[in-house]
């Protein structure tokens, strides 16, 4: 399934946070937003790739640009996985029903899991640019999404 | 950078903590290469890189930025502050002096740079090494060194 491209508008879709409440496509609009979806909290290379984002997410802040992270994860092993990490990019939990979201966006995998994807949308809530990694195990840089921002001229 | 002049030119951007770029710093002893080193801490995977990153650019105010990485990478279980001392104690630093350049901005300015640097070079773990056209990300395999002998 390949991930939803640019100049396609956002699919309609509904994501929960840890505070309960739901984050839809109606929450893109405004302002650039990147969608980081990772296969699982916990696992090794998630680990690195969203430590390695809040690195850099001040230089993300001062672009305009919100970073969120995306699994099916429920929201409480996410927020146990921020806390663990120590990071503050907000998480959204793709968990009911499991995967919905993921595969409106085009990066479910087919083991029930995100694929390693990158989502960024501008403020109509038309993607911008969208990356997937090859596999699951390999870590997009924080170029990538920095690239993409110097591409569209953000 | 250290190493012969004239020999293969190797980038190595990695962090104190991490075992993998100690494992990395090891073999590259054994080979004859020019290598310059780039920190790239990552706090949340090892909360004492930071640290660690910053003491050294402070020792190397004084001199001594390969002496104190050498020792960092010796015993990565020795990270905390009294360690930090003791390195740059060992080493005849002026202690004073140590512990204010590395809470300098100006320090932690030439750290963040050698970050920023490595996000823009595409690193996205440690280590990450840049050598003549070839990258190797992630734990040191022996094709690397077969690689890195070649020349």
């Amino acid at each position: 399934m390949p991930p939803i491209e640019a100049g396609q508008p956002a699919p309609e879709f509904s994501l929960g946070t840890y505070e309960g409440n739901r984050f839809t496509r109606e929450d893109l609009l405004g302002r650039i937003t990147v969608l980081v979806f990772y296969p699982f909290a916990f696992s090794p290379v998630c680990t690195e790739q969203l430590a390695i984002y809040q690195e850099v997410l001040e230089d993300f802040e001062a672009r305009g640009v919100t970073l969120y992270g995306v699994s099916c994860d429920s929201g409480w092993s996410q927020q146990a996985f921020r806390e663990k990490l120590g990071i503050t990019i907000e998480q959204l939990s793709d968990f009911e029903p499991k995967g919905a979201a993921c595969r409106a966006f085009g990066v479910l995998h087919p083991g029930g899991f995100p694929e390693r994807a990158l989502v960024m949308t501008g403020p109509d809530g038309v993607v911008l640019w969208s990356h997937q990694a090859s596999n699951p195990a390999e870590l997009p840089g924080a170029n990538l999404i920095f690239d993409a921002l110097d591409a569209v001229g953000v | 950078m250290r190493g012969p002049a004239g020999a293969r030119a190797v980038i190595v951007y990695g962090d104190y903590e991490c075992p993998f770029c100690a494992a990395l710093e090891a073999r590259l002893h054994e080979l004859e290469l020019r290598v310059t080193f780039r920190h790239f801490p990552v706090r949340a995977s090892h909360p004492r890189a930071q640290a660690a990153a910053l003491a050294a650019e402070a020792a190397g105010r004084q001199g001594a930025f390969w002496p104190f990485h050498d020792a960092l990478f010796a015993d990565q279980g020795r990270l905390e502050d009294p360690h930090l001392w003791a390195r740059a104690e060992a080493l005849g630093l002026d202690l004073v002096r140590f512990d204010a350049d590395r809470r300098s901005d100006a320090v932690a300015a030439r750290v963040r740079e050698d970050f920023r640097g490595g996000i823009r070079a595409g690193v996205a773990t440690t280590p990450t090494l840049f050598s003549e056209g070839l990258k190797h990300a992630g734990r040191p395999v022996p094709e690397l060194w077969d690689a890195l002998r070649q020349g």
